[in-house]
């Protein structure tokens, strides 16, 4: 019955998920071309603190884009820091943590030390709290 | 040809003039530290410019590791669902 449950909001969901997807025929929503061609060139990198960083010289253009992610994160962050009774910091670190293990070879990251790193294929450096993220 | 007053006082009493004057050195006194005052106004204002990088305030010191711990679920399904931001 539970299961049973679980399957029909799931399908609910990826029906919703197709429906508000559109034509562009993907059922998650994607990064802004912008945003995912700074990401791959390395000019924005993730933070430990669960926000996007501009990595080396700052344009206008940059700065909008992590500006913009920002503050999306940061109401996101907010909303579920509510309901799980956290902290906007503490939620949003613990999002850094996982964001940053979710780089992939090529992007930037932040290391416990403050200094932006290179993802490579080896796991990232990550603060040890993050152990268990 | 000024005509003082004589006085009990152990000093004799001065022209209006002379009072006058004395006066006006209290005030001259006064004037140098009013002046010094305002130039220290002047100079005091400290002009603040705004820094290019944002100014980031750590606030991790105090996440422990069992809080990471316990919204790392979550955290992860909001990732999922908000892939366009991360």
């Amino acid at each position: 019955m539970a299961q049973s449950f679980v399957n029909k909001s799931m399908f609910a969901l990826a029906a919703a998920a197709m429906a508000f997807g559109g034509f562009a025929g993907s059922a998650q929503a994607q990064r802004e071309p912008a945003y995912d061609a700074a990401r791959k060139a390395g000019q924005v990198g993730e933070k430990m603190d669960g926000y996007l960083g501009i990595v080396g010289a700052s344009t206008p253009e940059l700065e909008r884009i992590v500006k913009d992610i920002n503050i999306k994160r940061r109401a996101v962050y907010t909303e579920r820091a509510s309901a799980k009774r956290s902290t906007i910091e503490e939620y949003a670190f613990t999002s850094g943590c996982l964001a940053i293990a979710a780089t992939v070879p090529g992007e930037k990251y932040q290391a416990p030390d403050g200094s932006w790193q290179t993802r490579t294929s080896a796991p990232p450096v990550r603060d040890s709290r993050c152990a268990a993220a | 040809m000024t005509i003082s007053k004589l006085t009990l006082s152990t000093h004799a009493a001065r022209p209006a003039e002379q009072r006058g004057r004395q006066v006006y050195g209290v005030r001259r006194k006064l004037a140098v530290p009013v002046l010094l005052l305002g130039a220290a106004m002047l100079s005091g204002c400290v002009t603040v410019n705004a820094p290019s990088e944002p100014i980031v305030i750590e606030l991790n010191i105090n996440i422990t590791a069992e809080v990471v711990y316990r919204l790392a679920e979550d955290a992860g399904n909001t990732i999922e669902e908000n892939a366009d931001i991360f």
